[in-house]
């Protein structure tokens, strides 16, 4: 539970168990380890220093200082600030009830785009949805094809076309078009190509696509282990398409996901699901009370949280 | 356009974010403070070198500088140095900057095997094409096995590689033994009297101990058809990578023995710090660097650029 942050947090305090009184100077040294703990789960340095100059002005009170056990309170508060700061949580994709819904995927490379398009569409598809998934990565070789084999295990159409006559809009487009010419769908899925948020020219294709097709969610995918770099490429996509939610993916691993409260601070936008598996059932609701408790270092918090 | 420039062009896009300059922190004349080399840590920690090599490269200059006047070449030295020393590694042979095959290990004779391996969606496929490419370019006989039989159609697109570069490829259907595929790339290898043979392997977080193992399985595999392979294990890791870059090196390591990592995705404005606590804990030298997404946006590592990249030094290039 909280291993290293708690045995840390008991090391900073000890020395003023034994009879000596526990003082503010105490506790903000003492977070000095909490900080440490957040930037080794690759929280952004600026988001960890907001966020524990504001826990900070909470632990300082009489409450902390008087405590029994000091350690415990200051956890717990942390816990719940990181709970906090990380939900409300929003699993709602704006799908409307008697015309098409259009879901955009968009990320950087190899974030997982095409493979949580396909998971999407199999959560979709189980509630009793009619999805289309649209292969608009004209880019990336054998793309088409790696979202047409994805589609034939789930049993969902795939509407592609030749990527040396078309481009990525025109296919949103034929997509999304044919789907209300047949109505054999109602939700449309576009897979978009992998793009770096410092490439201008390829955010302004995706910008054109969000103007012309005009999505009803526009969704980030974003690597569960990425680092420093997620608030910049986060914020970059915000300003681009006004994302609506993110999609936290390979958090299977041994990550401790920080990337997911930076994110969460710098966009505001909310996160609505997490990826946990290659497979196409491997997808998750987002729970902001696990994931506070896994950037802490992982571990059942209930316990604590009674005794706080 | 030469990869410093490519990394600075990626970096002056977002510099209004980023705000990494060492002289914004270090301004000549003022004396160095606690309040300096806290905003100098944080442009550490920026990188992703993580709280270990930022803390030390902070103490050091506190050490040597603390309540003097900042002379900015001084303080220059001691952090480029700490790097420097930490990324090239001691008693090495530093490889060719100008020739990308220069950090390979060579089979002394017989076709040199590369194995590659990383987590999902890093880069490995198209690295191997970079890789391949070059070589091929090189007059070199290349071999590339497409032994990711899991991932939807990862042959294909290795396939298409093959097609544009003009090189050998092995592949089976999917599902098959990835180490079948490999045994069957070593085999012609020999048969065809190939120089190089680089095989491709599906993604995998480096927890799943199951999939880790069969990593061991090719390894095993291809060095009872080749003495000596795989020569190289190269790992790729992508340059946005946070903290759990240095699990998946050793657990890498661990299974496949990596002699070197490919550091993708660097035209991006992430630095790629992370490297820098996988060279220090493990030894592992950065050999490549991916810069875009085309073939030939691939480069040798060069430890001395990078390090001033990390910073956008401006007045460098
Ligand atoms: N372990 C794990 N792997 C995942 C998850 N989501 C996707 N992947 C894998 O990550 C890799 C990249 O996934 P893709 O769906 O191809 O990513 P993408 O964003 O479409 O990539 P580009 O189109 O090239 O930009 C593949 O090997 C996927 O199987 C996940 O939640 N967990
Ligand atoms: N910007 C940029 N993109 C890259 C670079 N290297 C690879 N990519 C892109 O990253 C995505 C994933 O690349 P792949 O080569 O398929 O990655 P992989 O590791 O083989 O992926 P899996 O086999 O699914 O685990 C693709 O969209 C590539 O075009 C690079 O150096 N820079
Ligand atoms: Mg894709
Ligand atoms: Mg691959």
């Amino acid at each position: 539970m909280f291993e290293s942050i708690t045995k840390n947090l008991n090391e900073a305090f000890s020395a003023f168990r034994i009879g000596g009184k526990l003082t503010e100077k105490n506790i903000r040294d003492g977070l000095q380890q909490v900080r440490q703990a957040l930037l080794e789960a690759d929280v952004s340095y600026d988001v960890t220093k907001e966020f524990i100059d504001k826990v900070a002005e909470e632990a300082v009170g009489d409450k902390v200082l008087k405590s029994l056990d000091p350690t415990e309170q200051v956890v717990g508060i942390v816990y719940q600030e990181l709970v906090n700061l990380m939900g409300p949580v929003d699993h709602s994709l704006a799908i409307k009830r008697n015309d098409v819904s259009v879901i955009m995927m968009v990320g950087l490379q190899g974030s997982g785009k095409t493979t949580t398009c396909g998971k999407l569409a199999r959560l979709l598809k189980e509630q009793g949805h009619r999805p289309l998934l649209v292969a608009a990565d004209l880019q990336r070789p054998a793309a088409i094809e790696q979202l047409r084999v994805i589609g034939e295990q789930i049993g969902v159409p795939v509407y592609s076309e030749d990527p040396k006559t078309s481009s990525p809009l025109k296919v949103c487009q034929n997509g999304v078009k044919q789907a209300k010419k047949t109505g054999d769908a109602d939700i449309v899925i576009l897979d978009t190509a992998g793009r770096l948020h410092v490439d201008d020219e390829l955010m302004a294709e995706l910008e054109a696509i969000d103007r012309k097709v005009r999505p009803d969610q526009a969704l980030l995918v974003c690597d569960a282990m990425t680092g420093q770099d997620a608030v910049n490429s986060a914020k970059t996509f915000n300003e681009a398409l006004e994302i609506d939610g993110v999609i936290l993916s390979k958090m299977d691993g041994d990550t401790r996901g920080g990337a997911a409260l930076s994110v969460k601070q710098v966009t505001g936008v909310p996160i609505k699901f997490i990826g946990v598996g290659e497979q196409l059932d491997r997808l998750e609701e987002f729970h902001p009370d696990r994931m506070a408790s896994r950037i802490m270092g992982g571990g059942d918090l209930q316990t604590l949280m009674e005794k706080a | 356009m030469g990869w410093f420039d490519k990394l600075k062009t990626g970096l002056k896009k977002t510099k209004d974010i980023l705000n990494t300059d060492v002289r914004d922190v270090f301004k000549p004349g003022e004396i160095l403070d606690e309040e300096k080399l806290e905003r100098f840590f944080a442009d550490l920690i920026r990188t992703d070198m993580g709280v270990k090599a930022a803390t030390a490269i902070v103490d050091e200059l506190r050490t040597k500088h603390l309540g003097r006047t900042i002379v900015l070449d001084e303080l220059w030295e001691t952090i480029r140095g700490k790097l420097k020393d930490i990324l090239t590694g001691d008693g090495e042979t530093e490889w060719e900057i100008e020739n990308p095959m220069s950090p390979i290990n060579m089979a002394e004779e017989g076709p040199t095997v590369l194995l590659v391996t990383g987590v999902n969606g890093v880069g490995k496929t198209t690295s191997i094409a970079k890789l391949a490419n070059y070589m091929h370019q090189n007059g070199k006989k290349v071999v590339l096995a497409a032994a990711d039989t899991f991932r939807a159609a990862a042959v294909e697109q290795l396939t298409m590689w093959s097609q544009r570069i003009g090189c050998e490829i092995v592949t089976k259907e999917s599902g098959v033994d990835p180490a079948a595929v490999a045994h069957a790339a070593c085999q012609l290898a020999k048969e065809i009297n190939a120089d190089i043979v680089i095989i491709d392997t599906a993604g995998r977080l480096q927890t799943q101990t199951n999939l880790m193992d069969q990593l061991g399985k090719i390894v095993r595999v291809v060095e009872k058809q080749i003495p000596g392979a795989p020569h190289e294990s190269l790992l790729v890791l992508d340059a946005t990578t946070g903290q759990n870059g240095i699990s998946q090196a050793s657990n890498f390591s661990s299974y496949a023995n990596c002699t070197g990592i490919v550091l993708s995705k660097l035209d991006g404005s992430a630095k790629g710090g992370i490297v820098v606590p996988i060279r220090q804990e493990m030894g592992i030298p950065v050999k490549f660097v991916g810069l875009g997404e085309q073939i030939d946006d691939f480069q040798v590592f060069n430890p001395a650029l990078f390090v001033d990249a990390l910073f956008d030094r401006g007045d460098v290039a």
